[in-house]
Formats: C-alpha cells, sequence, structure tokens
C-alpha cells in the first residue's frame, strides 16, 4: 500500500501540503509517483509566481506521459526546489522529503484531505 | 487487377466470404447514401512505361542549366556519388519514424551521428533530429527565445525574403510581435536595435552570411541581447562554417540553417533540411524529434528517441510545436555527404566557393558589373547592373547559363566550387556578347 | 556497431573537388573559425559498409509486414522514385525564370487538380511540408477567414478525444484554444457533446473520418451540419483518407478545408521519419486565404500568384516537389479505378485480418472497421500481467513492424493495425498466426513476453536513463 503521512493533507488530485514556519509546502503523494513511473523532469514555476489553489502551477513528465500538478493552496511561490530538477529520481525515491514549492501569503486552500480520506480516494482510483 | 495490390480476385472472394460481406461495396454501407462518390472524374490507370514517358515529357519542359550563378538560398553544389546511393537504400527510405528502437537502431544512430555534426559543426550543444526547411527552422528558432513575459522578437531585414515571409506567418499566427530592423549598407543596424529593443523583447534573428551575402559582426549583436537579457538565433550557411567563425564561438544562443547545400540538390525548392542546434540550456525548448544514447538491459549501446514529454503526441495542446514528420532522409543526406566531404573536403568547397566568387566579382567588376556593397562577403554578393537584368536573364539562358537574380537594386551572383575559371570566363565573355 | 566517429581515422579522405583555379584568394584572419572541426576522415569504401551495417539493423516496409496503424505503411512503387529523380525536375532552380520551370509548374498544377477532384475541393497546394505542417497551414485559413469576417471572438477549435496528438498541437500554433470533446459508446463523435460545444466562439471542428479507431462516423453529414449552423468551419484530417479514396469526399461529407498526407496515402516513402508532404485544400470561398505562390494556368502558360488574402508562407518556396512528383506518378498510374480498388482492398484486409485476430484478442469497437482497427488488451494484461507493449515487442522477433501501440489514448493497452491494401493475403494470415501464437504465449510464458524482444540487435532500451542522463552527440576527446 501507499505512504500517506499522518501529519499531511491531502488533495483528491495527489498532491500533499502541510504548513512549515509559516510557508506551505507542497509536493506529488506516493501513488502520484507510482502511477506516473519514473519521472525524468519537473517543470517549475518561479519564485514569485502567483499559484492558485485548484489549478495548475507545474507538470512532471515520464518517459511517455506528462501530468500537470495542481497547486493545494492560493499564494504566493517564495521558494522552488532545484535539487527535483536537477534530480527528478528524487521524486520517485522520497516523494514527501522532495517538496516541489513553497508558498507564501497563502490566501486560501482547496478542499484538503487527512491522511485517512485520501487513502480511500486512491483505493477507489486504483 | 489494380496496381501494386497482391491479392488474386479468388483470394478476394475468400476473404469477403469469411467476413460475411458479399463485396468490397459492402464494406461501406455506413457512408451516408448522400455523401457517396459516383464517379472520380480523373483520368484512368496507366502502365507503368506510359506514365515514365509522360514524366519525362514534363521534365523536359523544364530547362537544365549547364552553369548556376544563381544562390539566393538555394546552391548547385557537387555531390559526391556515394551520396544518392546510400540515401537510396530501401530500409532507410520505407522506414517509418523509429518508434521501434529494438529495429531502428540504424535510422536512429545516423540520427545521433547527424545531431553530432550539426553540433560540431555550429560549436553548440544540443542539434534536434531536423524540421522542414531553414526558413521553418528559424521561426521555430524564434520562438524559442520567447518567455512568459517577453513576447517581442527583433528580425533583421537583411535576411532571406522567403524566410521573412514565414517567419512573419508564425508571428502573427501566434501573436508574437516581430519587429523588422531597417538594415545599414545591407548589414543590421545596432543603432536600429536600441531603437527597438524593450524589456519584452525576447530575441533577434539575424543571419551571416545574410541575404546579400555580407558576413554580419554577430558577436557585437549577440553580446547586445544578452545585455537586456534576450537571446539570439543566428541563421547560418553550413558550407561557410568550415571556414568562418561558428554560432557558438560568437556566443550565439541559438543556431538555424538550410541544408540543402549539404548534398540535396535543388530540386525547385525541396524536400530541403531546416537544422536547429542550441545551447544545452535550452535543449527542453528545442521542438522536434531529438535522439539519445543510452543503453539496453544487457548494457549494450542502443539509441532511442528522447525527451519525447515536449512532442506533442504525449503533450498535445500544451506542446512547444506541433511537428511530428520531419525530414529525416534529408538529415541523413547530409550526414552523409559530411561524412564523405570530410574536414578537408568541406574546407575545400568552402574556400573554393570563397575563391570562385571573389575572381567572379573581380572579373564582374571590371566589365561595369560593380559590387555594391563594402565588406566580407563568402560566395554571394550584390553588383550593380548596367544593363537590364531582365534582359540580361533572358540573354545567358539562350546559352544554358542561370545569371545572377535580380534584385530591387542590383544582381545578387554566387559561385559554388562548380562555377570555376572556365565556367566563369564563359560567364563574362557572354554577357560581353549581350552588352 | 561503431560510430562514424569512432571509425574516423586522422589523414584518411576522399578526393572529390578539385583545388580551385580562381586564383588565392582568402578570408581575413579576424573572421575565420578557431575551434576544431571534427567530422569523420574516412574512405569511400568504410562510409559504405558504414552505412550497409545501419540498414541491416532498420526495419523498413521492403524488409517486411509494417502494419503501424494511422500510417498507412504501404509499399513505395519504385517507379515513383525513378520520375522524382529526373534531372529535369532535380536541377532545377526554385527561382529560375518561369518561362523555364513550366514542367514543374505543370506538375504543382496537375496534382492540384487531381487531389482535388479526389478530395471534393476546389484548390489545393503544396507548401506545408508535412502533415501537421498541413494542419497548421488549414487551421490558418480558418482563422484568416473568421478575421476578414471582424469574427474576432471565434478563438476555438473543437478535437475529439480520439485525434491525434498534432490536432491540438496544430490549433494552438494557429492561434487558437482547444475544447475537446468525448467520442460516443460506438467511437464516434457524440452529437450531444457536440452541440453543447459549440456557439459562437467556434472557429472549427478537426475531425478525422474515419476516425483514429478506423471507424467511419455515419453521422458525419449531421456533424459537420452543426458546426456550420453555429458558425463554424470543418476541416478534414486527412491521415486516414487510404480508407475512402474514389468512394466518399470530404467536401461531400461536408468539409471546408483538408490537409493529405502524401507520404501515407499516395505512397511517397516516409524516409524514415521525412520528408513527407502535407498539401493543403479547400473549398473556393476559402481559396484567397492561401499561402503564396499559387500555380495557375493562364493563356501565355502556367504562373505563380499570392491569394488575395494570402496568409503569407509557411514555407520557403512551393514545398516538397519531389515528393509531389512521386504522388502524381502514383496518382496517374493508379487512375480512377485504381485509386478505388486500393481504398477497398485496403478496408478488406483490415476487416479481414481483425475478424482473424477476434478468434483470441478482444477489438476495442467491433463492428465493420475501416483501414484500420483498434484491439484492447486490457482483459488480457488482467489476466496474465502481458500488456500491449509486450505483445508488440513480442512480434519484433518475427520480423514484424508492430501496430501503433496505446493510440489513441481512449482505449488501453491500445493495438492499432494498419494492414494497407499491398499486402497479399499470405501475408496477413502468416502475421494473425504469429499474433495469435504471441496471445497462447501471454498465457503460457508471461515473463517470456515480458522481456521480448529476444532475436534483434538490441533488447528494450533504456528509456528512463536516456531521459534523465541525455547524451545526445558524441564528446570528442581533443
Amino acid at each position: 500500500m501507499f505512504k500517506n503521512p499522518e501529519e499531511l493533507k491531502y488533495t483528491k488530485t495527489h498532491e500533499w501540503v502541510k504548513e512549515e514556519d509559516g510557508l506551505w509546502v507542497v509536493g506529488l503523494t506516493d501513488y502520484a509517483q507510482d502511477a506516473l513511473g519514473d519521472i525524468v523532469f519537473v517543470n517549475l514555476p518561479e519564485v514569485g509566481d502567483e499559484v492558485k489553489a485548484g489549478e495548475v502551477f507545474s507538470d512532471v513528465e515520464s518517459v511517455k506521459a506528462v501530468s500537470d500538478v495542481y497547486s493545494p493552496v492560493s499564494g504566493v511561490v517564495a521558494e522552488v526546489n532545484e535539487a527535483i530538477v536537477d534530480d527528478p529520481s528524487l521524486v520517485n525515491g522520497d516523494c514527501y522529503g522532495a517538496w516541489m514549492i513553497k508558498v507564501k501569503d497563502v490566501s486560501g486552500t482547496d478542499d484538503l484531505l487527512d491522511a485517512k480520506a485520501y487513502e480511500e480516494v486512491c483505493a477507489q482510483e486504483a | 487487377m489494380g496496381r501494386y495490390i497482391p491479392e488474386t480476385k479468388a483470394q478476394q472472394e475468400e476473404m469477403l466470404k469469411q467476413i460475411g460481406a458479399r463485396s468490397l461495396d459492402d464494406l461501406y454501407d455506413m457512408v451516408p447514401e448522400k455523401a457517396r462518390l459516383n464517379d472520380l472524374h480523373i483520368p484512368e490507370g496507366k502502365s507503368e512505361m506510359e506514365v515514365y514517358e509522360e514524366l519525362c515529357d514534363i521534365a523536359d519542359k523544364n530547362t537544365v542549366f549547364k552553369s548556376v550563378f544563381r544562390g539566393a538560398g538555394v546552391y548547385k553544389r557537387y555531390i559526391p556519388a556515394i551520396v544518392k546511393t546510400i540515401t537510396s537504400k530501401e530500409e532507410f527510405l520505407t522506414a517509418y519514424t523509429p518508434y521501434q528502437a529494438e529495429i531502428s537502431q540504424g535510422v536512429l544512430q545516423s540520427i545521433f551521428e547527424y545531431q553530432s555534426q550539426m553540433c560540431e559543426l555550429t560549436g553548440l550543444d544540443v542539434s534536434n533530429a531536423s524540421v522542414y526547411d531553414g526558413a521553418v527552422a528559424a521561426a521555430e528558432g524564434i520562438f524559442m527565445t520567447l518567455e512568459r513575459k517577453k513576447n517581442e522578437v527583433l528580425v533583421s531585414d537583411t535576411i532571406d525574403p522567403e524566410t521573412m515571409q514565414v517567419i512573419k506567418t508564425y508571428c502573427e499566427s501566434r501573436d508574437v510581435k516581430l519587429v523588422v530592423l531597417k538594415n545599414r549598407d545591407h548589414k543590421t543596424d545596432l543603432e536600429e536595435i536600441e531603437k527597438a529593443i524593450t524589456e519584452n523583447t525576447a530575441g533577434l534573428y539575424v543571419e551571416s552570411p545574410n541575404f546579400y551575402g555580407l558576413i554580419e559582426d554577430v558577436e557585437a549583436l549577440a553580446k547586445r541581447m544578452h545585455e537586456s537579457g534576450g537571446r539570439i538565433v543566428m541563421g547560418f550557411d553550413p558550407i561557410a562554417l568550415a571556414l568562418y567563425k561558428t554560432p557558438g564561438e560568437m556566443d550565439v544562443d541559438i543556431a538555424v540553417g538550410e541544408g540543402q547545400q549539404l548534398g540535396m540538390p535543388m530540386g525547385f525548392g525541396g524536400p530541403y533540411l531546416g537544422i536547429m542546434t542550441c545551447k544545452k540550456e535550452l535543449m527542453r525548448k528545442l521542438p522536434g524529434r531529438i535522439v539519445g544514447q543510452t543503453e539496453d538491459h544487457d548494457g549494450r549501446r542502443a539509441y532511442v528517441l528522447t525527451l519525447q514529454a515536449r512532442e506533442q503526441h504525449i503533450r498535445r495542446e500544451k506542446a512547444s510545436s506541433n511537428i511530428c514528420s520531419n525530414e529525416a532522409l534529408c538529415a541523413m543526406t547530409a550526414s552523409v555527404y559530411l561524412a564523405a566531404m570530410g574536414p578537408r573536403g568541406l574546407y575545400d568547397a568552402a574556400l573554393n566557393s570563397y575563391r570562385n566568387a571573389h575572381y567572379l566579382a573581380e572579373e564582374l567588376g571590371k566589365i561595369g558589373f560593380t559590387r555594391k556593397d563594402e565588406g566580407e562577403f563568402f560566395d554571394e554578393f550584390l553588383s550593380v547592373s548596367p544593363v537590364d537584368p531582365d534582359l540580361l536573364e533572358e540573354k545567358l539562358a539562350q546559352r544554358k547559363i542561370l545569371s545572377g537574380l535580380k534584385v530591387e537594386d542590383g544582381i545578387l551572383w554566387c559561385a559554388t566550387e562548380l562555377n570555376n575559371k572556365a565556367k566563369i570566363d564563359e560567364l563574362i565573355k557572354a554577357i560581353g556578347e549581350v552588352l | 556497431m561503431k560510430l562514424l566517429f569512432e571509425e574516423s581515422k586522422k589523414g584518411r579522405g576522399n578526393a572529390f573537388l578539385p583545388a580551385a583555379d580562381t586564383g588565392s584568394y582568402v578570408p581575413d584572419e579576424k573572421y575565420l573559425r578557431k575551434s576544431a572541426l571534427h567530422l569523420p576522415e574516412m574512405a569511400e569504401v568504410d562510409i559504405d559498409r558504414h552505412y550497409t551495417q545501419l540498414a541491416k539493423q532498420t526495419h523498413g516496409v521492403n524488409d517486411g509486414f509494417y502494419p503501424l496503424g494511422s500510417c498507412t505503411m504501404k509499399y513505395n512503387p519504385r517507379i515513383d522514385e525513378e520520375t522524382a529523380s529526373l534531372p529535369g525536375f532535380t536541377q532545377i532552380h526554385p527561382l529560375q525564370p518561369l518561362s523555364s520551370v513550366q514542367g514543374c509548374m505543370e506538375v504543382l498544377y496537375r496534382s492540384e487538380k487531381l487531389l482535388c477532384e479526389i478530395t471534393g475541393m476546389d484548390a489545393m497546394m503544396f507548401a506545408p511540408a508535412a502533415g501537421a505542417h498541413g494542419e497548421y497551414t488549414g487551421l490558418l485559413l480558418i482563422r484568416k477567414y473568421h478575421q476578414e469576417r471582424k469574427d474576432f471572438e471565434r478563438v476555438n477549435i473543437i478535437v475529439p478525444d480520439s485525434a491525434h496528438g498534432t490536432n491540438p498541437a496544430s490549433a494552438v500554433m494557429a492561434g487558437f484554444k482547444v475544447v475537446n470533446i468525448p467520442s460516443n459508446d460506438k467511437g464516434g463523435v457524440d452529437l450531444d457533446a457536440l452541440r453543447n460545444a459549440v456557439g459562437k466562439d467556434t472557429a472549427g471542428l478537426m475531425l478525422t473520418n474515419p476516425n483514429t479507431l478506423g471507424l467511419f462516423d455515419p453521422n458525419i453529414l449531421e456533424i459537420t451540419k452543426i458546426v456550420h449552423e453555429a458558425g463554424g468551419l470543418c476541416y478534414y484530417d486527412g491521415a486516414n483518407l487510404n480508407a475512402i479514396m474514389g468512394r466518399v469526399r470530404p467536401g461531400d461529407m461536408g468539409f471546408d478545408c483538408v490537409h493529405l498526407n502524401l507520404h501515407k496515402t499516395f505512397a511517397t516513402p516516409h524516409g524514415g521519419g521525412g520528408p513527407g508532404s502535407g498539401p493543403v485544400g479547400c473549398k473556393a470561398f476559402l481559396q484567397r486565404y492561401l499561402p503564396c505562390h499559387k500555380v495557375e494556368k493562364k493563356e501565355e502558360g502556367y504562373v505563380f500568384t499570392d491569394p488575395e488574402m494570402s496568409m503569407g508562407q509557411v514555407r520557403s518556396y512551393y514545398g516538397n516537389f519531389l515528393v509531389v512528383v512521386k504522388a502524381l506518378t502514383y496518382i496517374l498510374t493508379l487512375g480512377k479505378e485504381g485509386i478505388r480498388e486500393a481504398s477497398g482492398k485496403a478496408v478488406l484486409n483490415a476487416n479481414y485480418m481483425m475478424h482473424r485476430l477476434k478468434e483470441k484478442y478482444e477489438v476495442a469497437y467491433d463492428q465493420t472497421c475501416m483501414h484500420e482497427f483498434v484491439l484492447s488488451l486490457e482483459g488480457l494484461k488482467k489476466q496474465t500481467g502481458v500488456s500491449a507493449m509486450d505483445i508488440a515487442k513480442g512480434s519484433l522477433d518475427f520480423g514484424i513492424h508492430p501496430p501503433t501501440m496505446y493510440f489513441p489514448l481512449i482505449v488501453h493497452e491500445a493495438l492499432m493495425f494498419e494492414p494497407t491494401e499491398t499486402e497479399s493475403k499470405e501475408v496477413i494470415d502468416e502475421a494473425v498466426k504469429i499474433y495469435l501464437d504471441l496471445y497462447d504465449k501471454a498465457l503460457s510464458d508471461p515473463e517470456y513476453l515480458h522481456s521480448a524482444p529476444h532475436h534483434c540487435p538490441i533488447g528494450r532500451p533504456d528509456e528512463t536513463k536516456a531521459a534523465r542522463e541525455p547524451v545526445l552527440k558524441y564528446e570528442f576527446n581533443d
């Protein structure tokens, strides 16, 4: 089964988010990285870009597919994780360590799920 | 029986029976009655002999010139016999895009070799597997410079007019603002750039040699663009690069070129070859197919189409370009040509062209067709015309000589390695008789 | 296999050119290339052998069956290569005086007339160099049309979810937004979804018919009517014309413009990925927007004209001319009956092959198909773990080029077969036997297929490595 840490919040579109030192950290879930297979490229926004809850802020490429990544929160990109651009395999290896963006000035969030509710979403899709 | 169809009448009946149909027409039952075609109004089919004769007759209505002094983007050069032999091999000719790497290593490796040669020629890091022609390569190269907040591009009016037309169409369709820079003495004018450049300027496109044959100061132009955070796209002549500074040496970001000269006949405009190379940092913005080296599960070296998630079949409406089929066999042609010529042969082709063109300029100057421009030129130059250029063209054509091209302020002459002393002297003599 | 550069030996070379006899002019030092130019230094014989080896590792139509769906990999007649190699065509500069290129212009003119008749269009141009390029050009016709009418709201192009990937990509390049609509349960356009999608913002619809499932949409007249009534235009993607040429025409189905793939339907070779030719055709009311350099026949001969409201140019000169020569040769050879027979036999071969494969495989939409059909291996995969990819790779060991895999996207574990009319019953029977055996193999020894192919020059390449650590050129050591 997929790992879904209790302390995180999730979206139906398979992103995780957590609040940390005033910033909202966003990444892809274990289910998402497994469904995508080997990730070969991550396309990230720039620092200062606005993101909106429920809207696409990034896409990730596997060898034969590309998938949109949706922002769980509305706000402004404060940091992007350049390490996963240089080595996208980090997302496959440790998706909860390999965050994608950190968002500041958060003005709202999408409907966020707890780990248990998200597990049900995954179970339905599998 | 129809042509190229191996099935016999009996086999056809048997197959129809098996699938439960009475006739071929039965298979089209779902086509609405109203839309069906009763009679196709084209001629009856012909035997191979008749068609061949007919096409020969049509070809005979064209004039094959014995010597060609016209370039303007398309050049008649010597093509070593081996080029055609190799590119006619039916495996290469009749294959589709190499989606199945296991049975396409030949095509894939040849594209990898082509990419390597194009990088080597231009001094840049990454090449794609080709686009349709030099003009489309220029348009696609310009698109590569665009960024979310930069949507304006500058294009020098010293470029090939055909390329300019294509760039205009492409930019208009994508709502890219295009600023055409007026030349000074047929060279790109830095002052015009200063006037036109804004914070939204994404890139500049220039050609060197440009349409008038002149070598542009690309280094200065590149420096200027980079100062404002823009990119420079340079259109190059692949033969000239054996002699002249490479785009890489001049800090160009994206190099594009028409590859026709690398082993392809003039062919009334095509098929040709659009070459594109760029700096590594722009790799993911490069459109079209790219071949990469990898390994199979036994560790054997292998080649595959790679970075495919950039492309239309995966990214669909979000793809950077819609290109699918490119000019693969033309790319192979270029690659075989370069392998056959080798570094020395390519240098000779370039130097001979340079020498022939400079001799031609000198000789034409002596009879009143003096050069209009100053500055370094490669194998093409503009001269004044003391006679009506149309009349000159007509008179020379009677002698199977294709004169230089009439442009708005003179005649654009070209000499390649084929235009040796005898051909040039013959031209000069012929002009003397016309005058 | 060694690369050209690995076979290179310093000092080797060939003598193709004499020394210049026009003087010793040299460019000024400051302009000169400083970096070394690493091109292969090889004797002609070694170059020849190098490519002969590469040819042996390449599968073309001439090597065997090539049922690659949507690509129409039919036999490429040799005579077409002959005519396109005539010096009277190859040795012609595109900027020669008109009087010296009347033959070339006749080729373009006659090809236009023939293809207009075949498609039911009023004008055709050959500037686009490939199918996707033709799509782009055709969409610009639609854009220009709405712009001239000051109908600036029409920004949407409707594309069914079964469409080729180039359709949405071309629409965006031509400045449109893409509206995707779902297919109905028979694989055709969902009429209600279409009615809901059209409106004042509809610029047009892009459609392939037969579609990418190989199915002819029986509602086609209703479809084009819905779009027209909403003020949009209908674009026909000609990728699948081979199924219907000589039997039903895009123009009679209500389409306003089309592109063709001469390298599919009209038998010109694909060259391992081009050069193709993607002429664009249109009804009379769109002619005024066509690209520049349109051939017209006047009393004094053929001339080039620029249409009144031309979109400009999409490529230099007149397109991939020599490819057009090949297609013209083909059409003249087949003639009216040959064209009709080719489509009929293509459809027969596909239906026959589908019928035979149904013995074991599941067909995605089980009905009379056109020139191609799609299997779904979803069930087989659930049962055995063997995927469409595994079956495709398995067929490589038998000298068959696999069908198109994982397309169209709306069928899971899809394999799309297009046998074409130029294959005999014997070839198809043999292929059917191989695919049926592969099915049995999937049940008895799935592992074997997971690791297929076993007898090709290489096994499955590591595509993840290729994409994560791109090696895109040879690195020279000095």
